[in-house]
């Protein structure tokens, strides 16, 4: 295992943690800007550093196909390529396909789906996935798992569940580097709380080092996703990060955290930039609207980032969807906000203010609702 | 006629060659630090590099990189002058105080002049809104707004194959637009005198002894880039820096590849707006060519046959495990820490960063080639550096055919 968590502070099931990893010390909860194909947008790894991104997330099945897991390996493996010295985490590959290619499915041996490059059939299997991520190099590599939407009813849940369970034995023993590289399993079961239970209980007898709740983030209504999370964390490892893949919007990120959730990932923040709107403390700000043309305020008064410290809503207005700087420096902004989150969650625990920080959050804008369900989990 | 205080800027030639090439040194009013010229104006779009983001800027050389060309049309329909006064102009707008702008409305890439449109009233052009004419009020307008340390006044600018009719007539409206925007002029800001006249050495002539009549800090030359031979270029810039004042300063547009440079400096100008970075950076291309001319050691052409060596295409499949940087020692953030493999992988999957590491390589290098020529002037060599930066340029054409390809 080369992976130390400490849990350093708690309010109820919130923690704040030290998580000990082969190339950086990580505080969380923490939020991971996605990378996909070993850069985050517009941004270089220096601005990374500086607005105090900790993990940054490859993406599998992209890196493999461009530049292929060969190349980085022969070059160094993708801390080196891409010139990174803090903390990475690559994902299966599993999802991607599943959701971005034609013709993919999943059988016993793995997903099968048709090259992108030549339209051949194609096979990944655990053991392939695993291999690619030891190539690649990163300090955190996800468990190839049979990922159903949880939209999907039937016994197809149940199905994938076990898979997903047959599967991490599998990742295991292709796992060729231990002692470098830690491997997650990933609790599936969808909605259904048995399913999940099962679950948990199975993977938590491997006794890996960190553990993903998977399966969310794909358009169940917020109560089912909070308590499917809620359930988890209840039950995986105390003394293990709990990674919730897909998440995600702030609201939703301050919710799991006061659930026991640690670690988070979303191309939300970068994407929603690429589209003109900023993430501002009540929700988001669409910098595309005419009225921003004359709004000489920055983007967030409170924000402390380069962005908001510097430019007007006006100028940014004036650059979104025409110049290449404006997403650029909206990116920049959202992870900055992200980030900010993060260390705001780690903060308020150590410093035994969490319960403040999160009535804060949820007095804001737009939703009421979340207010009760939110002061409803905390009394838990 | 209002005159035009030059209290924003102090020009001043340090070195005269025995050509017409010249050293001098520019103190712009928001720069804390003089410039040495001839210098590279950086090009922006609304103010800001397309891709360098501003907090990347500094890792540029200083005070090389202190002035960045913007042109007013940017901000058509984008941004209101009255919005733009609101936020302080241009400096305080975009947080870049050490840094100086240059307004003039020709951007090589988006804003180009469409002269069949032009008319006694004002100039057209193709703006990133689309086609628009530009009065010299509106004109002034925004560059009241802006706020620039410096500025040209409005041209009607035309290539070198209109009607001698037409050519003439633009050298008329554009000095009548000098007067226009003179009289307009804000409190600070030096103006530079835009200066016409297509492919006619009379109306060179006639134009720049027109503008140098007025009481200005200095000269915006236009009219050259729109695919006129290089051959007879030289002969039309001596006909206008002949005829202008030694000690104000010369900005050109539109001579933006290194030899078209050459070509400017050794007709006595010292500012230059180019498009070449965007164009090397938006292809793929990383500038490689040797700084160092007037000391390198002559190579035997065998050894260089058939490469390019001013340039690279990172695209090209050869440098997918290149772990080496652009060029072996060069100093940029991009040199310093990313590998030939890195970019050529960036560009191979269309990600951004791509161009944000390219436009800060080829800008830094040819920010080392305004050095390179700076220095070849002060030590009164600059024609032997452009008879072997061109060589260079050739060596590889030469090799090719010496061999019998």
């Amino acid at each position: 295992m080369a992976l130390r968590f400490e849990v350093l502070a708690r309010f109820n099931r919130a923690r704040a943690a030290r998580m000990t990893l082969p190339h950086f010390v990580c505080e969380t909860p923490l939020f991971m800007p996605v990378g996909t194909q070993g850069t985050i947008k517009g941004l270089t790894t220096s601005q990374l550093e500086e607005i105090g991104c900790q993990i940054i997330l490859g993406n599998t099945y992209h890196l493999a196909l461009r530049p292929t897991s060969e190349l980085i390996d022969e070059l160094g493996g993708l801390h080196k390529f891409m010139n990174w010295s803090r903390a990475l985490l690559t994902d299966s590959g599993g999802f991607q396909m599943v959701s971005l290619l034609h013709l993919a499915d999943i059988t016993e041996n793995g997903v099968t789906f048709q090259s992108p490059v030549d339209g051949n059939p194609m096979l990944l299997t655990p053991e392939e996935s695993i291999q690619i991520q030891n190539r690649i190099g990163a300090d955190i590599i996800m468990a190839l798992d049979d990922v159903v939407k949880t939209t999907t009813t039937g016994p197809r849940i149940e199905e994938a569940m076990y898979r997903t369970i047959r599967w991490i034995d599998r990742c295991i023993a292709a796992h060729q580097r231990p002692g470098e590289q830690n491997l997650f399993a990933i609790v599936q079961g969808g909605l259904d709380p048995v399913l999940r239970d099962i679950c948990v209980k199975a993977l938590t007898e491997r006794n890996l080092p960190g553990y993903a709740i998977g399966g969310l983030a794909g358009g169940e209504d917020k109560d089912s996703f909070w308590r499917v999370v809620a359930q988890c964390t209840a039950a995986l490892p105390e003394d293990k990060p709990r990674y919730v893949m897909g998440v995600g919007y702030p609201l939703d990120i301050v919710v799991c955290s006061a659930l026991g959730a640690d670690m988070y990932d979303c191309v939300y923040p970068t994407r929603t930039a690429r589209f003109g709107t900023a993430l501002v403390p009540e929700g988001v700000l669409k910098l595309k609207h005419k009225a921003m043309a004359e709004d000489i305020r920055p983007i967030d008064p409170t924000c402390a980032c380069m962005v908001c410290r510097t430019y007007s809503r006006a100028y940014i207005h004036a650059l979104v969807t025409k110049d290449a700087m404006g997403s650029q420096l909206l990116s920049y902004h959202n992870l900055y906000y992200m980030l900010q989150l993060s260390r705001d969650l780690h903060n308020s625990i150590i410093q035994g203010r969490f319960p403040e920080y999160v009535l804060v959050y949820s007095f804001l804008p737009p939703s009421p609702k979340r207010l009760f369900s939110l002061s409803f989990m905390l009394l838990c | 006629m209002t005159l035009a205080f030059p209290v924003a800027m102090k020009f001043a030639v340090k070195t005269w060659s025995n050509g017409k090439a010249r050293a001098g040194q520019l103190q712009l009013g928001s720069c804390p630090s003089p410039m040495e010229t001839p210098a590279l104006l950086l090009s922006t779009r609304k103010g800001l590099p397309l891709f360098i983001s501003p907090d990347l800027l500094p890792d540029l050389p200083y005070p090389d990189s202190a002035l960045l060309h913007v042109s007013p049309l940017h901000f058509v329909e984008t941004m209101s002058p009255n919005i733009i006064s609101k936020l302080g102009g241009l400096n305080q707008m975009l947080g870049l105080h050490r840094h100086a702008f240059a307004a003039f409305p020709r951007d090589s890439v988006q804003c180009l002049p469409e002269f069949d449109s032009s008319n006694k009233l004002g100039a057209s052009f193709d703006t990133p809104s689309g086609r628009r004419l530009i009065k010299p009020v509106d004109y002034m307008e925004l560059i009241c707004s802006l706020k620039p340390s410096l500025w040209a006044t409005l041209a009607d600018e035309v290539p070198g194959w209109v009607s001698d009719h037409r050519n003439k007539a633009s050298v008329d409206r554009t000095v009548k637009w000098l007067d226009d925007c003179i009289s307009q002029s804000p409190a600070s800001g030096a103006v530079f005198g835009a200066i016409v006249g297509g492919s006619d050495k009379e109306q060179r002539k006639r134009c720049a002894l027109e503008v140098s009549k007025r009481n200005i800090s200095g000269y915006w030359i236009g009219g050259f880039g729109f695919g006129e031979s290089m051959d007879d270029r030289p002969a039309l810039l001596n006909e206008v820096t002949d005829h202008l004042p030694g000690e104000r300063p010369r900005l050109i547009s539109g001579l933006g590849l290194p030899e078209e440079v050459l070509q400017g400096v050794a007709a006595g100008i010292d500012l230059f707006d180019s498009s070449y970075i965007y164009h090397l950076t938006l292809g793929g291309f990383a500038l490689t060519f040797p700084l160092d001319l007037l000391n390198l050691a002559e190579e035997f052409p065998e050894k260089t046959m058939g490469i390019d060596q001013s340039k690279i295409n990172l695209k090209a499949t050869v440098y997918r495990k290149d772990t080496g940087p652009i060029v072996e020692g060069c100093v940029c953030y991009t040199c310093r820490n990313h590998t030939r493999a890195y970019i050529n992988h960036l560009l191979n999957v269309h990600e951004m960063l791509a161009q944000i590491l390219l436009e800060i390589h080829n800008t830094h290098h040819y920010l080392g080639f305004f050095q390179a020529i700076r220095s070849a002037i002060k030590e009164d060599k600059f024609e032997r550096f452009c008879d072997m930066f061109l060589q260079k340029r050739r060596d590889h054409l030469t090799a090719a055919v010496a061999v019998g390809a």
